[in-house]
């Protein structure tokens, strides 16, 4: 812990590092954190996921200290934030567009908030050089900020912020501006930078890739509250609520009418008279308008269907288009009698890449491996249809 | 870069200037906007006169029109702007001009802008022949006369004499005054101050260095006198607004304006300086490049003309040249005039001399410093 | 090879009017006024080539009394309208919002839809002592008798920022504008307070725009004439006025000539130095104003 910014009050051993209190903040006609209370402990990385307008963008910027809240309370490190500027919590955020300080080269990014702190000069040049070999950027210190990579920029980002020695840190989307391969590389780079360091990374995105494999844990954010917290593996195999299902992986979504239950298993039943299976969640009437969850790798497609497994339920359908994506590569059936567009995933091994667009399949799936919940209109707008929501928003 | 000073002496002097090149270009300029403006305009129908504010009233210019079809275009002017103007374009652009008598002939040796008068086409009859006497003699250059006269009176002193008791020039810088008088920042400041100090200058004139010496001299005395100034007036408007707010309570000034403001407010009184008036006399003269010669006497002979002068004296408030024209006007101007003028008082009037090439330079100098004073 | 020579033709005919322009009007009477500032009067209509001009201006300490003078009170006026345009730009790109951020700017515009002379006149009606202001000042007991508040440096000064005001608000409004928010909040979350985000992170950003404004307001108030005339009066002694005077009133265009070529040359000198000191390039700061 750094010895320029002393924790008082909690023990700071036994606080978690950032506790959130009845947190809530009112914007003109819509609420934006819903009295919000949750911990992160000491150490982890901590996500926050949802869509755009969820209120995870202010929830970060109370913490920072940039938007006040209209009640509740924030402690970090045990300490209650209350009344404290930004510029004196023990905070530091890695901004969405990184904010780096173009008029200034890479060491002094790195040196601006030791300087401010009153570190000397020598000492502050020392710290930042360190800091940079630490992530892999030494010798850059003369660069300008134009001359660097989005990788590299974010490195020196994060090396600005983690070069105080913060309780916290703060990540606002940092990966969003980057391309594809970019930010798959810097997920990784992320990760190990995150547990080398040992400090708690409290993270917000809209991009369930990113939450599910960087995090410990991940909160589903909608709607100024939290739907679910747990690990990323719990947020995909056991979602809570149906926006959670329709959010966090792609899923095809299935609405119906509750049409029976046999002990754990719902049946379904669409306007368009397709019948569906699957493990219910919650309580639910019969007639009663339900939602279900079937995930593309939980189905499996065959061209006869004697091949798929004698107890599901099989279904008839027609190629509607191939979705190739190497190891991904998936499919979209149109099931024969409702002409529901179904996505399936491949096998991996390749064995039906030669499937052509018209060409009659069948398929089937376990339907303790589906999930259904008691239809709450508005809660699962934010999938909306039976496509997938993609992975990269 | 265009350096904003520069580029507004620039202008003015691209339109107008002596040399070469741009000068050809000015009058290509020149002459396609009058070629535009005015191509269907017969030049003996025009007469484009440049003069002070006030010379002109417009009936006069109406009843011209009427009487000849010469239709005047007035342009409003000072002596050093008209003096400008004329040094631009080489004595072009204007028909008939008035500067005052003493800025005819230097101003004639040095850039040559006017060209002789032709007495034959003048109606001489109708001057006062001791006024026409007096211009004859200033604005003869070589043997040839530049100039007639037109308007006349005096510069002295102009005083609230309610608020102030003012006898001579010297006493607008009494301590009593500071920051109450004013003054114009030119040449019949330094002439009158150099009069009130016993001084000649007129008598020098032909003396530069003994000249250079009297002005150093006065110019020291009006730096002193500065923190009495309240403002040095650039035109009559002002300084007549400066007293009507009573800002001012004593300046020098022309006998007219201290008329005007004679009838407003009684108090206001025009006091002929206990060291003499200084005469001013604005003159007809002929630009070296006008167009109508024929019009400019046609103009002269009229406004010379009795009645059409009375009416002139009537409107501007000052004495023309020309004669028979006491009896026409008003039993007041009658009074004023004699007031001030009494019986022999006319042949005291110190009137300015043609000021020789050169002298103006060692003046404008001592002016200069008189402004940058503190 | 042809369409290149043809671009070039096309360029060219594309440029001859701007350049014909640039020529007639300000490279030609430049050159004139030159070659009149470099010739000295004899006797009547004689003239030689000399320096005479250029050795009253440095002989005569008057004239030196008012260059200086005038370049010294340039800066200053310069530099108060940056101090006084800069909160006001920060306020319009900042904190003001929406329609009111476009408010605050045409107000700043309004004084410019009536002219100069018209702003200067309103300033005179405003001080003179028999004026607005002095009457006000004495009614309320803050001064014995109204006080002349014209004639003076200060009014001087005072004519001159709010002259130039716009001139400098403009270039800081768009230099501030592309200032990412998130930089400032960046610089506040690393610990900096107003003042180190001022000096380390804004001034640096807007660099550009402010050399631009003070480069602008700078030029405009040395070249200024009827400011500092009207409302300087009798103290004005502004170097212009010496040219105006020379040209108009003492008929010595070789005088006036030269002073021109004097105060082209201060201006000149003092923006260059301005941005060497600044670090800018002139390039750059007027692609950025």
């Amino acid at each position: 812990m750094s010895t320029a910014e002393p924790l008082t009050t909690a023990d700071p051993l036994s606080a978690p590092d950032l506790g959130v209190v009845g947190l809530s903040k009112q914007f003109a006609d819509h609420r934006a954190v819903d009295d919000l209370s949750f911990s992160v402990d000491r150490g982890s990385f901590f996500s926050i996921l949802g869509p755009s307008g969820c209120g995870k963008t202010t929830l970060l910027r109370m913490i920072a200290g940039f938007t006040l809240p209209d009640g509740g309370n924030i402690l970090i490190g045990g300490r209650s934030m209350q009344g404290v500027a930004p510029n004196r919590r023990p905070v530091n955020m890695v901004f969405q567009h990184l904010a780096l300080f173009p008029m200034m080269n890479v060491g002094e990014n790195v040196e601006f908030g030791l300087a401010r702190r009153g570190v000397q000069r020598g000492e502050c040049r020392r710290r930042a050089d360190a800091m940079l070999q630490r992530v892999g950027l030494a010798g850059a210190s003369h660069k300008r900020i134009d001359e660097l990579s989005g990788g590299q920029r974010q490195r020196v980002a994060i090396a600005r912020s983690l070069v105080l020695e913060p309780t916290l840190l703060l990540l606002d989307e940092p990966l969003g501006a980057l391309d594809l391969k970019l930010r798959e590389h810097m997920k990784i780079e992320l990760k190990q930078l995150q547990a080398s360091f040992g400090t708690t990374f409290v993270y917000i995105t809209h991009d369930q890739s990113e939450a599910l494999v960087l995090s410990d844990h991940v909160a589903v954010m909608n709607r100024g509250r939290f739907e679910q917290r747990g690990t990323p593996q719990e947020l995909y195999y056991e979602p809570a609520t149906a926006f959670v299902a329709g959010f966090v992986g792609a899923n095809n979504h299935i609405v119906g009418r509750l049409t029976g239950v046999d002990g754990a298993i719902a049946e379904i039943e669409t306007d368009a008279g397709w019948r569906v299976h699957a493990r219910k969640s919650g309580t639910m009437t019969v007639g009663g308008s339900v939602e279900a969850f079937v995930r593309p790798e939980v189905v499996s497609v065959e061209r006869e269907a004697a091949l798929l497994p004698q107890d599901h339920v099989r279904y008839a359908g027609e190629v509607q288009s191939l979705l190739f994506d190497g190891a991904n590569s998936a499919v979209l059936l149109t099931e024969e009698r409702s002409h529901f567009n179904i996505r399936v995933a491949l096998p991996q091994t390749g064995r039906l890449a030669s499937l052509e667009v018209g060409e009659r399949v069948s398929f089937s799936y376990d339907p303790r491996r589906a999930i259904c919940f008691a239809s709450d209109g508005a809660a699962t707008s934010a999938t909306g249809s039976s496509m997938p929501a993609s992975s990269h928003g | 870069m265009t350096e904003r000073s520069a580029w507004l002496t620039t202008r003015r002097y691209s339109l107008n200037t002596e040399g070469g090149m741009s000068r050809l270009l000015a009058a290509m300029l020149l002459l396609g906007v009058v070629l535009a403006s005015t191509a269907a305009a017969d030049d003996s129908k025009k007469l484009r006169l440049i003069t002070w504010a006030d010379y002109v009233p417009a009936d006069i210019v109406a009843q011209f029109k009427k009487d000849t079809g010469i239709q005047v275009e007035v342009t409003l002017s000072n002596n050093e702007e008209m003096i400008s103007k004329l040094r631009a374009t080489g004595g072009a652009g204007y028909d008939l001009a008035q500067p005052s008598q003493d800025r005819l002939t230097g101003v004639q040796s040095e850039f040559g802008l006017y060209k002789p008068i032709d007495l034959t086409k003048v109606k001489v009859e109708q001057f006062r022949p001791e006024i026409l006497a007096i211009t004859r003699q200033i604005t003869t250059l070589n043997g040839k006369l530049y100039g007639l006269p037109y308007l006349w009176g005096t510069e002295g002193l102009v005083v609230n004499s309610k608020r102030a008791k003012v006898a001579d020039y010297p006493d607008l810088c009494r301590p009593d005054l500071k920051g109450k008088t004013s003054m114009r920042l030119r040449r019949p400041t330094l002439m009158a101050f150099a009069f009130a100090a016993g001084k000649d200058p007129f008598a020098l004139y032909s003396d530069p260095k003994a000249y250079a010496a009297l002005m150093e001299n006065v110019g020291k005395t009006l730096s002193a006198c500065k923190a009495n100034v309240r403002f040095f007036f650039d035109n009559k408007d002002q300084l007549l607004n400066g007293m009507r707010a009573g800002e001012v309570v004593a300046a020098m000034m022309w006998d007219t304006g201290g008329w005007t403001l004679n009838r407003e407010n009684p108090d206001v009184q025009y006091v002929v300086p206990r060291s003499g008036a200084l005469g001013w006399l604005d003159t007809f003269a002929l630009p070296a490049r006008g167009r109508n010669d024929a019009g400019a006497y046609a103009w002269i002979n009229f406004t010379m003309r009795p009645d059409i002068a009375a009416r002139i004296t009537r409107n501007v408030g000052n004495w023309t040249a020309a004669r028979g024209t006491e009896q026409l006007v008003d039993q007041r101007m009658q009074a004023q005039y004699h007031a001030s003028f009494p019986e022999g008082a006319f042949k005291g009037i110190r009137w300015y001399p043609a000021i020789p090439p050169g002298l103006e330079e060692t003046e404008g100098r001592i002016l200069d410093r008189i402004k940058a004073a503190n | 090879m042809h369409g290149v020579w043809q671009r070039r033709l096309m360029l060219t005919l594309l440029l001859a009017p701007a350049l014909l322009w640039l020529f007639a009007l300000i490279v030609l009477p430049h050159v004139d006024l030159a070659l009149l500032s470099f010739r000295e009067r004899t006797a009547p209509r004689e003239y030689q080539a000399g320096l005479a001009q250029y050795r009253t201006f440095f002989t005569e300490p008057l004239y030196w009394h008012v260059f200086v003078r005038t370049a010294i009170m340039s800066m200053l006026a310069t530099a108060l309208t940056l101090v006084i345009a800069f909160p006001i730009a920060w306020v319009i790109t900042k904190v003001a919002r929406g329609r009111a951020s476009s408010l605050l700017f045409v107000v700043c515009l309004i004084p410019f839809w009536v002219s100069e002379t018209v702003r200067a006149l309103g300033w005179l009606i405003l001080l003179r002592e028999s004026g607005v202001l002095p009457v006000l000042l004495a009614k309320f007991g803050l001064t014995a008798v109204p006080v002349e508040l014209l004639y003076h440096d200060t009014t001087i000064l005072t004519g001159l920022v709010y002259t130039s005001l716009l001139f400098m608000v403009v270039p800081l409004v768009s230099s501030l504008e592309s200032l990412d928010d998130s930089l400032i909040e960046a610089a506040y979350d690393l610990g900096a307070n107003g003042l180190s985000i001022l000096r380390r992170i804004v001034i640096p950003h807007a660099a550009p725009g402010i050399t631009a404004g003070c480069i602008v307001v700078f030029m405009l108030t040395l070249g200024n004439y009827l400011t500092p005339n009207l409302l300087g009066g009798k103290n004005s002694q502004w170097f212009t006025e010496l040219i105006y005077t020379q040209f108009i009133v003492r008929f010595n265009w070789e005088q006036g000539a030269a002073f021109g070529f004097l105060l082209l040359a201060l201006s000149t000198a003092i923006v260059a130095l301005g941005l060497r000191l600044s670090g800018q390039r002139f390039v750059d700061v007027m692609r950025r104003s």
